[in-house]
C-alpha cells in the first residue's frame, strides 16, 4: 500500500514535469526551433484533449451499465476525422485565413462580426461547459480519494471539497502561467500545446498498461477474455438504436463545436497537413482509448466487491491486485485527462469570454480614445483573460459543491455535449450556405439554448431541484406540450434524444427561417462569400484554363504595357520554345501564367492578373484582387503625385528663371539707354562749351560778345558739373556707399531750409503750409532729408504750368505713418508715368524747361529708401502730388503726440 | 474546358487520379456510418442472442479498417496549394 502522502508527492512532481515540458516547449518556440513542435504527431496528441477524465475513468463505467454505448463517443470523432475533407480542413482554411481565436470568433466574424453573436455562443460554451470542469474536478478528487481510503482513511465531504478546491487552484496557476504568458495573434499556446501532448501520452499508456494487465495479467489472453465478456452480466447491446445513433451523431458534433475541441483543432493547428496525418492517427488513438474498455468493465464486475463504483475501475482493480505503481499510473493518466481538458477549456473559454464580452464592453466604456492605445487594450485583455480563467474554474468548483458531486454530475457529461452542439447549426451554415445570416444565426442560437436549458440542463439537476416534479409531469402552468421530457406530446422516448432531437431540430429551422427571411448587411454579405469560397480565395488561385483570348489581344495588350520591342520579344521567344512557325504562340495555361508575371513586373500582379482575366474571361475576379488593385492604383496615384509636385516645382523653378532672364534683359536694356542717355546729356553742353570756345580762339570781337560767349560756357560747365555730381550723388547711393550722419531737428525748420534754397526768388510760386503741423522732431540724416525737400519743391517750381501757381505743402499722419505732401496745382501725371518718372533720365514734359537730366526724383527715392522711408507719386485730383513718407524711426516718441 | 493541345496523357491521367482519391475520402465516413448502424439491424432484427462479442469484434474490425483507409487515402492525397491543382477542372471545391 502506498501512502497518500506519497501520493501527493508523486502528483506534485509529475505537475512540476509538466511545467517544466510546457516551459521548455516555449523556450524553444522562443528560439525559432520549432520544427518538432509543430510536428503533425504534437498535433494529433493535442486533440486527446477530446478524452477527459470523464472518458479515462467514465467509459469503463459507462461500459458497465450500458455496454458497448460507450463507443459511440468515440466513433462520432472518428467519422468527423475519416472525413476530414469535408468539414476540418475547411474549418481549418477559414481559422487561418480569417486569423479565428475561438469558436465564438469563428461564428461572429462569420455573421458579419457581430458581438451579439458572439456574446450568445460564449454564453452557451459556460453554461455547457463548467459542468464538464466540474465533472473533472470531482473525478480527480475521487481518484484522490481512493487512494486514501485505500490508505485505510475515510475522507468526508469536507475532505472531498478541499481537495477539489486544491485542485482546482493548481489548475488555475498552471493555466494562466502558460495560457496567457502572450498575447499570440494566432492564439496558439506552443507550451500548454506540448504538455498536453505529453499528458497524451501518459494517459494512453496508463489505459493500455492496465488493459494489458486485465487481459493478459489477471484472464488468461484475448481468447480467456472473450469467453469471459461473453459470460458477464453486460448486455453489450442493450441500447436502443435511436440513441446508438444520436450519441454518434451527438459526439460527432460536440468533437467539433467543444470550444476546447475547437482550440486545438482549428486555432492551435500551425499547418494544413497535419490534418491528413490526424485523420487516421487520431482515430487510432480513440481506437486503443477504448479498446480495453469493455474488458477491464468485465474484470471490475467479476474480481471487485460488489456496489464497487465501476467509474473507478481503473484504479482499483490494480489496487485490489495490490499493482501500486500501476495503480499509480493510472492515477497519473486520470490527473493527465482532467487537466489538460480543464486547461485548454479554460483557455478556450477565457479567449471567448475576454474578446467577446470584457473588450467589448471595456472599449464601448472607455469612448473613442480607448481604441487607439493598443498598449492598453493588451492589458486589458491579458488582465481579462487571467480573470475570466480564474472566473472559469471557480464556476466549476462552485457547480461541484452545489451538485454535491454526486452521480447526477456523472451524467452531466452529455448533456454538456448537447449543449455545445447547438453552435453546429449557425457554424456549418455559415461555412457551407452563403445565405446564411446573423438574424437566423442568433434565432437559432437561442431557441436552440432555450430548449436545451429547459429539456437537458435544468432537469439534470434532479427532480424538484430546479424544475418540480409536477412541470415534469404537467407541463408548465399545465401546459401539456411543454413538458420538459414530452414536448409537444412525444412522450417515450430517451431525455437525451428527446432533447437532443427537439434542440438541434428547431435551431436549424430557426436559423433556416430567419436567414430566409431577412436581409443580411453588406459585412455579413461579403463575410459569407469569404468563408463559403474560402478554398477560391486562399492560397495560391488557380492557374489560367481557357484558352478564350487570341494571342493577338494578348500582344496588342502586352504591347501597350511592356512597349512593343519587347512585347513582341516575349511572344517570338515564347514561339520559339513551342517550336512554331508563325508569328503568334500557342496560348497554353503555362505562357499565359509567365506573361502574367512578366506583366506583373510593370503594372502589379493584382492588375496583370485583372487585366489577364478580362481578357481570358475564365476567372471571376474576387474581392482580394480588387482590393489589391485599388492599393496597386493607390500606390500609382502616391507616385503620379509625386511626380506631379515635383514637375509643378521645376516648372516653378523654370518660372523664376525666365523672370530673371527678363529682368536681366531688362537691365542690359537700361544700361545701354542709361549710357546713350548720358553720352547725350554729356555731349550737349560740350558741344556749346566747344563751339563757343573755338569762336573765342578766333578772336576779334567785342567785349560784350565775348562776355556773353564766356558767360554761355561757364553756365555749360557749371550744368556738367552738376550732372556729374548728381550722377556721382546717385552711384555712391544706389552702391549703397552712402554714410548717413545723423542729427536732430524740427521737420518745419526743414523745410524752411529746403525752401529758402531752392530758388524761388522770383516769387512765382505760392507755399501754403500748416506750421501746427509741423512740429514734429525727427532724428536722420536732416542734409538728404532736405536735399529731398528741394528737390520736389524746385520740381513744382518749374514744371507747374499755370498763371498762378501754388505749392501746398501738408504734413500728415495715418497710425504711426507720418508723411509730408507736397502738392501743386499744376498738370499731373498720366497713371501710366507714376513708376517711370523715378527712373533716371526720365522726363515727361518736354525739355524745354527741364534744367536737369532727370536724375532728381530717382535721386530722391534711393535717399528716402536709405533713410528707411519712401516717397511715391501722390495722385490729385488737379495738380501733381508726390508723399514722402517719413522714416519710422527718425520722429522721436517723445514729440510725437504734439 | 477547351485545351487546345492536350498535355500529356499520364499528367492527365495523374489528375483524375488524384480526383478520384478526394472522392474517396469525402465518401469514407458515410461508409463508415454505415458499418456502424449494421449492428444494430442485428439486435433489433430477429433477436438472434449471439450479437455479443461477435459485434463488440466487428465494431473494432470497422474501425482499423476505417483507419487504415484514412491513413491510405491520406497519404495519396494532395492538399491543394502544395502544386497548383491539376488545373481546377474537376469543380471538386464548393460551388462558386
Amino acid at each position: 500500500m502506498m501512502p497518500f502522502s506519497a501520493l501527493v508527492v508523486v502528483a506534485l512532481v509529475y505537475v512540476s514535469f509538466l511545467f517544466g515540458v510546457a516551459f521548455w516547449a516555449e523556450r524553444r518556440a522562443a528560439s525559432g526551433k520549432t520544427a518538432w513542435l509543430y510536428s503533425p504527431w504534437i498535433y494529433t496528441l493535442s486533440l486527446s484533449v477530446y478524452c477527459t477524465a470523464w472518458t479515462f475513468y467514465g467509459a469503463v463505467g459507462y461500459a458497465a451499465r450500458s455496454g458497448l454505448e460507450f463507443v459511440t463517443i468515440y466513433l462520432g470523432p472518428t467519422l468527423v476525422m475519416v472525413g476530414w475533407w469535408w468539414i476540418l480542413r475547411r474549418l481549418v482554411r477559414i481559422g487561418r485565413a480569417q486569423r479565428i481565436t475561438s469558436i465564438a470568433d469563428l461564428v461572429s466574424s462569420r455573421f458579419g462580426k457581430s458581438t451579439q453573436i458572439g456574446v450568445i455562443v460564449t454564453i452557451i460554451a459556460i453554461i455547457a461547459g463548467t459542468p464538464y470542469i466540474a465533472l473533472q474536478l470531482q473525478s480527480v478528487t475521487l481518484s484522490f480519494a481512493v487512494f486514501a481510503q485505500s490508505d485505510g482513511s475515510v475522507w468526508v465531504q469536507g475532505d472531498f471539497n478541499q481537495t477539489a478546491l486544491w485542485v482546482a487552484v493548481c489548475l488555475t496557476v498552471f493555466t494562466v502561467l502558460f495560457g496567457t504568458r502572450n498575447l499570440d495573434a494566432n492564439e496558439r499556446h506552443t507550451g500548454v500545446v506540448m504538455a498536453i501532448a505529453v499528458e497524451a501520452v501518459v494517459k494512453l499508456f496508463a489505459l493500455v498498461a492496465v488493459g494489458v494487465f486485465v487481459v493478459w495479467g489477471i484472464a488468461g489472453g484475448p481468447g480467456d477474455m472473450l469467453t469471459r465478456i461473453e459470460a458477464s452480466d453486460i448486455d453489450l447491446w442493450d441500447q436502443e438504436s435511436g440513441r446508438w445513433v444520436s450519441l454518434i451523431f451527438l459526439s460527432a458534433a460536440a468533437f467539433i463545436c467543444l470550444p476546447r475541441m475547437f482550440q486545438v483543432l482549428v486555432v492551435e493547428n500551425s499547418d494544413e497537413r497535419h490534418l491528413a496525418f490526424a485523420s487516421w492517427a487520431f482515430p487510432l488513438y480513440l481506437f486503443a482509448m477504448s479498446l480495453f474498455v469493455v474488458p477491464i468493465a468485465v474484470v471490475g464486475l467479476d474480481l471487485l466487491p460488489e456496489g464497487s463504483n465501476p467509474d473507478l475501475f481503473v484504479l482499483t482493480i490494480p489496487l485490489f491486485q495490490g499493482e501500486t505503481e500501476l495503480a499509480v499510473l493510472s492515477f497519473l493518466g486520470g490527473l493527465s485527462s482532467a487537466a489538460s481538458m480543464v486547461i485548454v477549456a479554460t483557455i478556450a473559454l477565457a479567449t471567448m469570454v475576454s474578446n467577446h464580452i470584457v473588450v467589448p464592453i471595456w472599449l464601448s466604456t472607455q469612448g473613442q480614445q480607448g481604441a487607439m492605445m493598443s498598449g492598453d487594450v493588451r492589458n486589458v485583455i491579458l488582465r481579462a483573460r487571467r480573470i475570466s480563467i480564474a472566473a472559469i474554474l471557480g464556476l466549476g468548483f462552485l457547480y461541484y459543491r452545489v451538485s454535491g458531486g454526486g452521480t447526477a454530475l456523472a451524467a452531466i457529461g452529455l448533456i454538456s455535449f448537447a449543449g455545445a452542439v447547438q453552435v453546429l447549426p449557425a457554424m456549418l451554415g455559415g461555412v457551407f450556405w452563403r445565405g446564411a445570416n446573423r438574424i437566423g444565426a442568433g434565432l437559432g442560437l437561442v431557441t436552440g439554448l432555450v430548449i436545451w436549458l429547459w429539456t437537458l440542463f435544468l432537469p439534470s439537476f434532479g427532480i424538484d431541484a430546479v424544475i418540480s416534479q409536477t412541470v415534469m409531469e404537467q407541463g408548465p402552468m399545465g401546459i401539456a406540450a411543454l413538458r420538459p421530457q414530452a414536448l409537444f406530446g412525444i412522450e417515450g422516448l430517451d431525455p437525451l434524444v428527446h432533447g437532443v432531437m427537439w434542440s438541434v431540430l428547431l435551431n436549424t429551422v430557426m436559423f433556416i427561417l430567419g436567414s430566409l427571411m431577412t436581409f443580411p448587411h453588406p459585412l455579413e454579405r461579403l463575410q459569407g462569400a469569404q468563408f463559403v469560397n474560402v478554398f477560391d480565395h486562399s492560397k495560391a488561385a488557380p492557374s489560367w484554363t481557357g484558352a478564350a483570348a487570341g494571342a493577338e489581344d494578348l500582344l496588342i495588350m502586352s504591347q501597350r504595357i511592356l512597349g512593343s520591342t519587347e512585347a513582341q520579344a516575349i511572344f517570338e521567344r515564347e514561339t520559339e520554345r513551342q517550336g512554331r512557325i508563325g508569328a503568334f504562340p500557342e496560348v497554353t495555361p503555362a505562357f499565359v501564367d509567365r506573361l502574367e508575371r512578366e506583366l506583373a513586373g510593370s503594372v502589379g500582379a493584382a492588375t496583370a492578373h485583372a487585366m489577364i482575366g478580362q481578357l481570358i474571361g475564365g476567372s471571376s475576379v474576387s474581392v482580394e484582387d480588387l482590393i489589391a488593385v485599388a492599393d496597386e492604383a493607390a500606390q500609382i496615384l502616391e507616385y503620379s503625385n509625386r511626380l506631379e509636385a515635383k514637375s509643378a516645382e521645376q516648372e516653378r523653378t523654370a518660372r523664376a528663371l525666365r523672370d530673371a532672364n527678363a529682368k536681366l534683359t531688362a537691365l542690359s536694356i537700361q544700361k545701354d539707354a542709361f549710357l546713350s542717355q548720358i553720352s547725350h546729356e554729356l555731349r550737349t553742353p560740350m558741344t556749346s562749351i566747344r563751339s563757343f570756345s573755338e569762336i573765342l580762339r578766333e578772336g576779334q570781337m567785342p567785349q560784350e560778345v565775348l562776355t556773353r560767349y564766356a558767360g554761355i560756357i561757364h553756365d555749360e560747365a557749371v550744368r556738367l558739373t552738376r550732372l556729374l555730381d548728381d550722377l556721382l550723388d546717385l552711384s555712391v547711393l544706389e552702391n549703397g556707399q552712402v554714410v548717413l550722419r545723423k542729427s536732430t531737428g524740427r521737420l518745419g525748420d526743414l523745410i524752411d531750409r529746403a525752401i529758402g534754397a531752392a530758388g524761388l526768388h522770383d516769387g512765382l510760386l505760392e507755399v501754403r503750409r500748416d506750421p501746427a503741423k509741423e512740429d514734429v522732431t525727427l532724428t536722420t540724416d536732416l542734409d538728404r532729408l532736405v536735399q529731398v525737400f528741394i528737390n520736389l519743391i524746385s520740381n513744382a517750381h518749374k514744371y507747374c504750368e499755370v498763371d498762378k501757381p501754388v505749392l501746398t505743402i501738408d504734413v500728415t499722419r495715418q497710425g504711426n505713418m507720418t508723411a509730408v505732401d507736397f502738392i501743386d496745382n499744376g498738370g499731373g501725371i498720366s497713371p501710366e508715368n507714376y513708376e517711370l518718372i523715378f527712373e533716371k533720365f526720365s522726363r515727361i514734359s518736354d525739355e524745354s524747361k527741364a534744367g536737369g537730366a532727370g536724375l532728381g526724383l530717382a535721386i530722391c527715392r534711393e535717399i528716402m529708401h536709405r533713410l528707411g522711408g519712401d516717397v511715391s507719386y501722390l495722385p490729385q485730383r488737379h495738380g501733381t502730388g508726390f508723399r514722402v513718407v517719413l522714416p519710422k524711426h527718425a520722429i522721436s516718441p517723445a514729440l510725437e503726440k504734439t | 474546358m477547351s485545351r487546345n493541345t492536350p498535355p500529356p496523357i499520364f499528367l492527365q491521367r495523374a489528375g483524375y487520379r488524384q480526383r478520384r482519391i478526394r472522392d474517396a475520402a469525402k465518401l469514407l465516413p458515410f461508409l463508415g456510418m454505415i458499418l456502424w448502424a449494421i449492428p444494430l439491424a442485428w439486435v433489433h432484427g430477429d433477436a438472434t442472442t449471439d450479437v455479443g462479442t461477435a459485434g463488440l469484434i466487428y465494431v473494432f474490425v470497422v474501425w482499423v479498417v476505417l483507419i487504415a483507409l484514412t491513413a491510405f487515402l491520406g497519404s495519396r492525397i494532395r492538399a491543394d496549394g502544395d502544386q497548383t491543382d491539376a488545373s481546377g477542372q474537376g469543380g471538386d471545391e464548393a460551388p462558386r
